[in-house]
């Protein structure tokens, strides 16, 4: 599934190849990507507004359902078609102060500069490596086949389904890092900078939310009240679905930290193309899942801005063709369903399932050959 | 506390960019095409614009194909008036941008305006205003202020324009009845020398001079104050032109938040900070996560991957794939 070995040489010419496709879209970056991006927000916004308007008029049914539809998608175009693709800089060149990576705040309550830490830096630059990209599980869940075994993971589908509900609390809570607090590689105190940020942006979130816009429809508070909840929850259960189908569906590989010790720049496009999926769709499914459906682009240029990865997809195809290297693609349905059967794989000891099936490992290199899926 | 976490500004600049409540924007008013190659934009400014003093400057910021850039104007009106003037001379990308583009109903980004080339609060009894070319808007600022607020001393304004017609405002500049001295470079008067002064103002050496112009005109009249050893009668806005890129690892850097200094020795700023005793901020030292992105105040750096040179001042870089080309400046 991992494809074949590339010499180093193969390795090189690959990397130079993308260099050049990612050249060839920053050269042509201009008014036309701004647009897109303003039209995007002035929707959200619009979107927003038109959602807790609706909320006030919560008695009659119809308005409260199509608000907390407008809602949702409000909140979902905010957190991923502009939240994460402006904060990792997609944008910055426009200089626009409003849609910078280093001032954009978005709608959900993990804040934007823990964020970014664990997301832009650990992640991107660690991609599926084994202990050092914590996105791995998320430090709560295994996911896979190279985490050891543990009675804890019985509880693995039941942990997923509790992430999926209360994901905007899971991915703030993500960076106190909570694994190393237990294995003592950290120390309680050195969480306080991002504790403090998470009390300020959760509360603010939360305030507003659950009670200042519940309490100004005054004998509607319950119902508006409901209306956030139930947006806030359509939000995270989108996300969850979108972002698990981007690393953990089967056939996408894992990496050890001594594989990619001193990785070339080609070996590091490498690794990210063999960890990470893809998710097929129609042109607003892309958009709604903030082009991360496009994940095997996104993560070898994080920086251009998503709505380019479509356009490119074709050419990164041709590469993987040619280079013999799998291109991981698939609908949500296949996509998501095979996350679903790792989850409950993995909650189970291995010698239950017949050793150590599952997906392969990355073949960088040097490194060992690809396990059988 | 409703509109967070993007604030009020975010939603009400999305009806009209100039309803923003905390943000500097001005609308241009009026397009006035005032010699062959200057404009003159009348601007109303927002709420949040907190005005001006004459001889101040404005950053003024325009989006040209998707990008936002930024370049300095001193207005060109009294500071007592209603809104403000900027005269335009189109040379340079958003000069020439507003000059083919400038439309009543355009709006501009602002910054609050800035500069110590001001008059003292107390005005002085003699004054000699010198300017060259667009170096006018600073000095005729003063003027037309002084003319509002019917100051009474002398006053003499003694510009260098290639001739009348590249004048700006000169009409404007007649009505204020203060003396008025043109001098056209291109006909008999030719460039500054001593004698212009001695002719137009017998008095400067007792007066306070303000002198806005080209790199030629400033070190002319700077010399001739230096050699009578009245320097301190002389006041001077640098129109700092950019320096042109020294070719690879030349000059110096510096972390002005920090107060340090180093050579530069041609490797990223990332490292020429760290090996200075700094620990900026930063992560995958690969140009991927802008955990180290920092603004470039002044100079040229050259993009690792690309190989692209960014000379604009007050910029953002990312440290990790930057490398200064000649003397840089930034905010770390």
């Amino acid at each position: 599934m991992s494809g074949k070995r590339l010499t180093p040489e193969e390795l090189d010419r690959l990397g130079a190849e993308l260099d050049a496709l990612r050249q060839r879209v920053v050269d042509d970056l201009g008014q036309a990507d701004r647009d897109y991006l303003l039209t995007v927000v002035r929707t959200q916004r619009a979107l927003e507004v038109a959602g807790r308007g609706l909320l006030f008029l919560g008695f009659f049914p119809p308005a409260w359902l199509a608000g907390v539809a407008a809602l949702s998608a409000s909140k979902i175009l905010d957190n991923m078609e502009i939240g994460h693709n402006v904060m990792h800089g997609q944008y910055d060149w426009m200089r626009d102060p409003a849609l910078n990576s280093r001032t954009f705040e978005w709608d959900t309550v993990a804040p934007a500069a823990n964020w970014k830490h664990s997301h832009n830096y650990v992640h991107h630059t660690f991609t599926n490596v084994l202990g050092k990209d914590r996105d791995i599980g998320y430090g709560i869940l295994r996911i896979d086949p190279e985490q050891r075994w543990h009675p804890y993971y019985l509880g693995n589908p039941v942990y997923a389904f509790l992430l999926m509900v209360f994901f905007q609390w899971g991915v703030m809570l993500h960076d106190l890092e909570v694994e190393r607090l237990v294995s003592g590689e950290k120390r309680w105190a050195e969480t306080a900078g991002v504790r403090r940020l998470m009390w300020r942006k959760g509360l603010r979130q939360a305030v507003k939310d659950y009670v200042l816009f519940p309490a100004l429809s005054g004998p509607l508070f319950v119902s508006t009240l409901a209306g956030n909840a139930t947006a806030n929850l359509a939000r995270n259960v989108w996300a969850f679905a979108i972002i698990f189908c981007g690393h953990f569906p089967s056939g996408v590989a894992s990496f050890t930290e001594e594989e990619t010790a001193g990785e070339s720049r080609g070996r590091w496009y490498h690794r990210q193309l063999l960890g990470s999926a893809n998710i097929t769709g129609s042109a607003l499914f892309h958009v709604l899942t903030g082009n991360l459906s496009h994940q095997i682009e996104h993560h070898l240029f994080p920086d251009l801005p998503a709505r380019r990865y479509p356009m490119i997809a074709p050419q990164v195809r041709d590469i993987c063709a040619r280079y013999g290297l799998p291109y991981n693609t698939g609908g949500l349905a296949r996509q998501l369903g095979s996350v679903v059967g790792k989850l409950v794989r993995y909650a189970l000891p291995d010698r239950w399932w017949g050793g150590t099936s599952g997906p392969t490992r990355g073949t960088v290199g040097s490194g060992r050959g690809p396990r059988a899926a | 506390m409703l509109a967070t976490p993007h604030g009020i500004d975010r939603y009400l600049e999305l009806i009209h960019p100039m309803l923003a409540i905390r943000e500097q924007r001005g609308i241009v008013t009026g397009v006035h095409r005032t010699t062959p190659d200057t404009i003159t934009l009348r601007i109303r400014p927002s709420r949040a614009w907190r005005g001006f003093t004459a001889g101040q400057h404005v950053r003024v910021s325009v989006t040209v194909d998707g990008v936002r850039r930024t370049r300095c104007y001193s207005p060109a009106s009294s500071q007592h008036a209603r809104g403000f003037e900027l005269t335009v001379k189109a040379s340079g990308l958003v000069s020439s941008w507003l000059r083919e583009n400038a439309r009543p109903g355009l709006v501009l980004d602002l910054s609050p305006a800035e500069g110590d080339f001001t008059l003292p609060a107390t005005r002085p009894d003699k004054l000699l205003l010198i300017s060259g070319g667009s170096g006018i808007t600073p000095v005729m600022s003063m003027l037309r202020t002084l003319t509002d607020e019917g100051h009474t001393g002398e006053v003499v304004f003694l510009h260098y324009a290639t001739d009348e017609a590249h004048v700006p405002c000169l009409d404007t500049l007649r009505a204020t009845g203060h003396r008025l001295v043109l001098a056209h470079t291109a006909a008999g008067s030719g460039h500054f020398t001593e004698a212009h002064l001695r002719a137009a103002a017998p008095w400067f050496a007792e007066a306070t001079t303000y002198l806005c112009g080209p790199p030629g005109l400033m070190a002319g009249v700077t010399a001739v104050f230096d050699q009578l050893g009245i320097a301190d009668r002389l006041r001077t806005e640098d129109f700092r032109p950019s320096t042109p890129a020294d070719p690879g690892a030349v000059g110096r850097i510096t972390f002005s938040r920090s107060g340090r200094t180093c050579d530069n020795t041609g490797r990223s700023l990332l490292e020429q900070a760290e090996s200075a005793g700094l620990r900026p901020e930063h992560g995958c030292r690969m140009g991927i996560c802008l955990s180290c992105t920092r603004r470039k105040t002044a100079g040229t750096v050259r993009d690792l991957r690309s190989g692209e040179l960014n000379d604009e001042d007050d910029t953002e870089v990312q440290l990790c794939v930057s490398v200064p080309v000649g003397t840089v400046s930034i905010d770390l």
